[in-house]
């Protein structure tokens, strides 16, 4: 058995190991179902592995050389925001991290000189405004329904999360499809061949760069997952069907919808998600304090 | 085998074709063929593609356009002239702004013959295409570590 207080440590060195085999594993599975969905045979479940082994191989050609420097903060700062909620860290931290993160993403778009990165990046940023109060009121309710912002204690709680915050979820699946860049919300960049505005945020980064991205995407997929787990964390069995069948759902909602204009996406995240978010947490707010006092 | 001939991403570059040899390609990526079942991805944007998929007849118009495409892809890379305007000219190639084939502007690897080229002889060329890009790569390694530089190293 692991002593209690390495046992952040070796939560955190798990995920930084696993994290983006079992991401690359998932980007794999989504592809073959997107593949079956729409008819066809699909790539190999390893696929994404090829994508970013290739990558690898490949030289890499950098515009300016500080995008070197975004990209490979972009993944440390993924890296570290995973790191921080697998090891039971502080969720605003979390949250914090991970914004960070994007923040990077967006000034290595704007680093370059193309018109079709800028467009990314301003694509990017309204995706950050978009997805982020959401991330916030999902952290905020998880507090008010355990007392703690710590993941540790909220993984914990023997309370099931998720009936004290099914607006929330409902309001963070909506966000999810942003954060996972799935259509109709996949407007700074996608994972599908069509080619709006070329290809946004990674216009501009290619070869190693592009591929760091790509495992930075890994890591995001398993920490937002996990936020999914949370929700459910009392019984693990239907934490993993629930992200299992969240995750169905994106690939669904990803191959029935068309893109939309960012406006769509914006009051979709903040008045559609958003109202859901707030008036789970003004009845939470209202029970705690009037009811049960 | 190296991890390029699995995920070979192409880019499709269209100088002046009359767009039979285009519907083609576009065909060879339907549910029909579905070539991503072999990880081939159509992107849009060369930085990312590692195989340059040209038809038509080059003209003076064009002709800066297709080189620009052709260096922006990050090596190694590879280029296949599809349809017979893009391996020669064609019926167009006595046409006063006609330069004639592609390898008059960039170097052509794999010529894909037809007029249309059929889906079935594209995914052909893209598959003989694969064994170049392997030996570019190989090549490349070689003058790299000659040079003092490997892949993935900052250029």
């Amino acid at each position: 058995m692991i002593p209690a207080e390495f046992q952040p440590i070796v939560y955190a060195l798990v995920y930084i190991l696993v994290a983006p085999l079992l991401g690359g594993l998932i980007a794999g599975i989504d592809r073959k179902v997107t593949a079956r969905m729409q008819g066809r045979v699909g790539p190999p479940i390893l696929q994404p592995f090829y994508d970013v082994g290739k990558l690898f191989e490949k030289e890499n050609p950098v515009v300016t050389v500080t995008q070197n420097f975004y990209v490979l903060s972009y993944l440390v700062f993924m890296v570290v925001a995973g790191a921080l909620f697998f090891s039971g860290g502080d969720m605003l931290l979390v949250i914090f991290a991970f914004t960070l993160s994007h923040i990077f993403i967006v000034l290595g778009a704007y680093a370059s000189y193309s018109p079709y990165s800028h467009v990314g990046a301003e694509r990017e940023l309204l995706q950050i405004i978009a997805y982020e109060p959401m991330i916030i009121m999902t952290a905020v309710g998880m507090y008010m329904v355990t007392k703690s912002f710590f993941v540790s204690t909220i993984v914990s709680s023997a309370v099931p999360i998720i009936l004290y915050l099914p607006g929330v979820f409902i309001g963070y699946l909506i966000v999810l499809t942003i954060k996972l860049r799935k259509s109709p919300f996949d407007l700074s960049t996608s994972h599908h061949a069509h080619q709006e505005i070329v290809k946004g945020v990674t216009t501009d980064f290619a070869g190693p760069n592009l591929g760091k991205i790509e495992i930075a995407h890994w890591y995001e997929y398993v920490f937002l997952l996990g936020v999914i787990w949370l929700f459910f964390a009392w019984n693990p069995l239907v934490a993993v069907a629930a992200i299992v069948v969240a995750y169905f759902l994106e690939i669904l909602i990803d191959n029935t919808f068309s893109r939309v204009k960012w406006q769509l996406m914006l009051r979709s995240a903040w008045i559609i998600a958003g109202t859901l978010g707030l008036v789970n947490l003004g009845v939470l707010y209202y029970l705690g304090m009037v009811v049960m006092p | 085998m190296t991890y390029l001939a699995k995920s070979p991403w192409i880019v499709h570059y269209n100088a002046s074709s009359c767009n039979g040899c285009d519907i083609e390609i576009l065909a060879a990526l339907t549910p029909v063929f579905d070539v991503e079942r072999f990880g081939i991805i159509n992107t849009g944007n060369p930085k990312h593609a590692d195989i340059l998929l040209c038809t038509g007849s080059v003209n003076e118009q064009n002709k800066v356009p297709l080189k620009n495409v052709y260096d922006q892809m990050p090596e190694p890379k590879v280029v296949i002239a599809i349809g017979i305007c893009a391996a020669t000219g064609g019926i167009f190639r006595e046409c006063y702004n006609v330069q004639g084939g592609i390898d008059k502007v960039i170097p052509v690897d794999v010529f894909v013959p037809g007029c249309a080229a059929r889906p079935e002889s594209i995914i052909d060329g893209v598959v003989t295409a694969l064994g170049i890009l392997e030996k570019k790569r190989a090549a490349m390694l070689q003058k790299g570590s000659a040079e003092g530089t490997k892949a993935g190293e900052t250029v």
